[in-house]
């Protein structure tokens, strides 16, 4: 047992640390920072710098372009992302069907589909929840039926998140009704300009446009196209959901709101006095602190696991729970330190579109707008009563 | 950056692991706590030729040079059968503190004949008055002739009516308080003016309050300088607390698996009560609080093994804090999943519940350890 870093393992922090210094755009971190959305323009000129250093998908064993890291340097790559406010990669490329791509797909959807995910020449969005399919996902009913070459897709995809700016879809399809629910299910990926599909954008709770409804009316899609083989698609989409569960505590990211937090409490004056100076709401702040070490120390342990050849089972579950409480945690405290000026919010176009802005300090702008957005945290990427249910099965036996 | 244990390391986690399993069947513990003792001098015996009393000790003052590491793997598997004998007082409150702050002629006396199993110890550190402040000392110690004389009552004092001799926070200069003016001193337990009322405590063990009239000591019983103990007492009780935390994980660790076992088999409504997804949440809660508490565990044995630093500190209660949480929650929840059951003084599970209930005081409890933790940033 040992906490050090090697002599390496720093010369490689300062390695990361300073390059995301020199190339991370001003104005990408600064929506990053702020929690509100980002452009499509500037995500994309990140990930291109990511990129050409090379540091766009860690994760991705390096024949299809990973970077060789181990599991502690991947850690440190994360939490210099997170102290200095840099976005990750949109996660439904590299994150997630990249993944699936490179450890279920033939030869051909490799070469053509990862080089593009790393040169963010493609776009990608979710579809996996339907109307009537949230959590009970398997229950999913857009269908598609062979005919000649091609699969005829018909149904509707619901809360795709940021499906307005992508050109392709991986979209899990029922192949087969005759059969339990888990094993007709076929994972095809879909060009999102296909005749047949429309999009209707869903406004969320911070007024902004994020989700999306999908629906699919005799779209074409060549068999091609299909990831593995017919009907065993929920297999993949399984080994997605585990990918994705990891990515989605953002312990870096949330460190720095409570750095922000404490800043914020350094200015906000109250009774005379300073923010920081009242216990009560100091503790609130601690005991998040607290509660945060605690997740960044578990998942520590297991990376640890990995490094040893261990294979985790529900473990990405307890980051999943632990990571988005604390998110919500967070940004429901910022809101409050901000006093009745956390009450103003408008949506961003809204805001930047007038010429009068209001006399609020300038990190009053953001908070709200997470705090809206991440209500989602604790539902999306399989809802924490979900994971506690897959903690329950894997690791209780009950 | 590793936290997997060394070959070494899982043979003696193995080891302790077997005495826990052969001596600690709930029955025997319960038989155990109700002796006069509390403990079993047998066991001690055991502990010592197993080399356990010499872990932590490091090799210049006889011992096996173990660090925090090796000193968390054995409470954690202590922790798990609710082990009895005075193991924190002698070895990691008593012990420590003479091989951190004694001379060469105080430990040549003392910790060869404690890893050997021939004396026990204690720390009587904490007033009345002082809760949690280990900078609150009354008991008073002034210069007389060629000693000192104390006058104060300890009080709590864990195993303090076992020990051969108790070491002893006293004020020798400053107001009540003050960081600086403590020293400490090495008391036989059987020299005139010590009166010891001992006592059992809720978790099966027995504490005393030590109340000091005029005892007379040589100097030879000062520990370190004179007044300035403070530093050495935050130290060693910081190192204490880490390995209670890890006690905890293993008391923890336990009672989430009785308390699984239990659900799994109990019956109502016609089928296993560990089917109800009310109280499959509740246990993946517990199962998360104890995992979260290894983890905060582990990282502080690990820190303290790097050193004694101000963010050792921090981490240190940060780590109880966390612990202190999840030891209230998963103890209590224990006992609510057991429905009647739990309340029953002969079933295992309450006798965690109280104990993973005192761990929670210990060296400063939840409240205290959070406040400490902003303090220190």
């Amino acid at each position: 047992m040992d906490l050090s870093f090697t002599n390496e393992e720093v010369a490689f922090k300062s390695e990361v640390r300073e390059f995301i210094e020199n190339n991370l755009p001003a104005d990408v971190k600064d929506r990053y920072s702020r929690g509100i959305h980002f452009t499509k323009e500037g995500q994309e000129r990140w990930q291109k710098i990511l990129n050409s250093k090379g540091w766009l998908a860690p994760n991705w064993p390096g024949e299809y372009g990973g970077t060789g890291w181990t599991a502690t340097q991947k850690y440190i790559f994360a939490q210099e992302m997170g102290r200095a406010s840099a976005p990750p990669p949109m996660p439904f490329g590299v994150s997630m069907v990249g993944p699936v791509i490179y450890t279920f797909g033939n030869q051909e959807q490799k070469d053509y589909y990862l080089p593009r995910i790393l040169q963010s020449e493609d776009w990608w969005c979710q579809g996996y929840s339907e109307p009537g399919s949230g959590s009970d996902l398997a229950s999913l009913k857009t269908k598609a039926v062979r005919d000649g070459d091609d699969y005829i897709v018909n149904g509707q995809k619901i809360w795709t998140s940021h499906a307005q700016h992508a050109n392709l879809i991986f979209c899990l399809v029922r192949t087969d009704q005759d059969v339990k629910a888990q094993e007709g299910i076929s994972f095809l990926l879909i060009d999102m300009d296909s005749p047949g599909i429309t999009l209707k954008p869903i406004i969320g709770l911070d007024t902004e446009h994020t989700l999306n409804e999908v629906f699919f009316d005799d779209v074409r899609v060549p068999v091609k196209n299909r990831i593995g083989e017919e009907n065993k698609g929920w297999t993949y989409a399984k080994f997605l959901l585990g990918n994705e569960r990891t990515s989605i505590a953002r312990i870096a990211q949330s460190k720095l709101r409570c750095e922000h937090l404490r800043e914020v409490a350094s200015a906000e004056r109250v009774d005379g006095g300073l923010l920081q100076d009242d216990a009560d709401f100091m503790r609130k702040l601690n005991q998040i602190e607290v509660d945060l070490m605690a997740l960044e120390y578990t998942e520590l342990r297991m990376l640890s696991k990995i490094e040893h050849g261990e294979t985790l089972t529900a473990e990405p579950s307890l980051l999943k729970i632990k990571g988005s409480e604390i998110q919500q945690r967070l940004t429901e405290l910022l809101v409050e330190s901000l006093g009745m000026y956390g009450a103003a919010y408008e949506a961003l176009e809204v805001r930047e579109g007038r010429n009068d802005q209001n006399f609020a300090p300038d990190y009053a702008h953001g908070p709200m707008a997470e705090h809206l957005y991440l209500r989602a945290a604790t539902i999306y990427g399989g809802s924490n009563e979900i994971q506690r249910n897959i903690i329950s099965k894997m690791v209780l036996g009950l | 950056m590793d936290f997997e244990l060394s070959e070494e390391q899982v043979l003696l986690k193995d080891s302790i692991d077997r005495f826990v399993k052969d001596n600690y069947s709930s029955e025997d513990r319960i038989k155990l706590s109700q002796t006069d003792l509390g403990f079993s001098r047998d066991h001690w015996k055991t502990m010592a030729e197993l080399g356990w009393l010499g872990m932590a000790f490091s090799e210049e003052v006889g011992g096996f040079g173990g660090g925090a590491v090796e000193t968390m793997i054995m409470m954690e598997s202590m922790g798990r059968g609710l082990v009895l004998e005075p193991f924190v007082s002698t070895v990691l409150l008593g012990g420590a503190l003479i091989a951190e702050a004694g001379n060469e002629a105080q430990i040549e006396a003392i910790i060869p004949e404690l890893i050997e199993g021939n004396l026990m110890l204690s720390f009587g550190y904490a007033e009345a008055q002082s809760r949690f402040n280990l900078n609150d000392v009354e008991t008073t110690a002034s210069k007389s002739g060629d000693g000192y004389v104390l006058n104060g009552t300890k009080a709590v004092v864990y195993h303090g009516g076992t020990a051969d001799k108790i070491v002893i926070s006293a004020r020798t200069s400053g107001a009540s308080r003050d960081a600086d003016g403590i020293s400490l001193f090495v008391v036989d337990t059987d020299a005139a003016g010590v009166d010891i009322r001992s006592y059992a405590t809720v978790d099966g063990q027995r504490a005393a309050d030590v109340r000091l009239e005029n005892v007379t000591v040589p100097t030879t019983a000062l520990l370190g300088a004179e007044g300035k103990a403070g530093p050495v007492i935050e130290k060693i009780i910081d190192r204490a607390t880490g390995a209670l935390c890890a006690e905890a994980v293993g008391a923890m660790t336990a009672a989430n698996e009785i308390t699984n076992e239990y659900i799994k088999t109990r019956k109502q409504f016609g089928t296993a009560i560990g089917k109800f997804q009310v109280l499959q949440h509740r246990m993946v809660d517990m199962y998360m609080e104890a995992e979260q508490s290894k983890s905060m565990s582990d990282m502080v044995a690990m820190k303290l093994d790097l050193g004694y630093e101000d963010d050792t500190r921090k981490a240190v209660s940060a780590a109880k804090a966390q612990v202190g949480k999840a030891a209230k929650f998963v103890g209590q929840q224990s006992i609510q999943l057991h429905g009647g059951m739990g309340m029953t003084d002969e079933y295992s599970i309450g006798h965690y519940f109280k104990r993973l209930t005192t761990i929670e005081m210990l060296f400063g409890n939840t409240d205290f350890h959070l406040n400490r933790f902003s303090n220190l940033s």
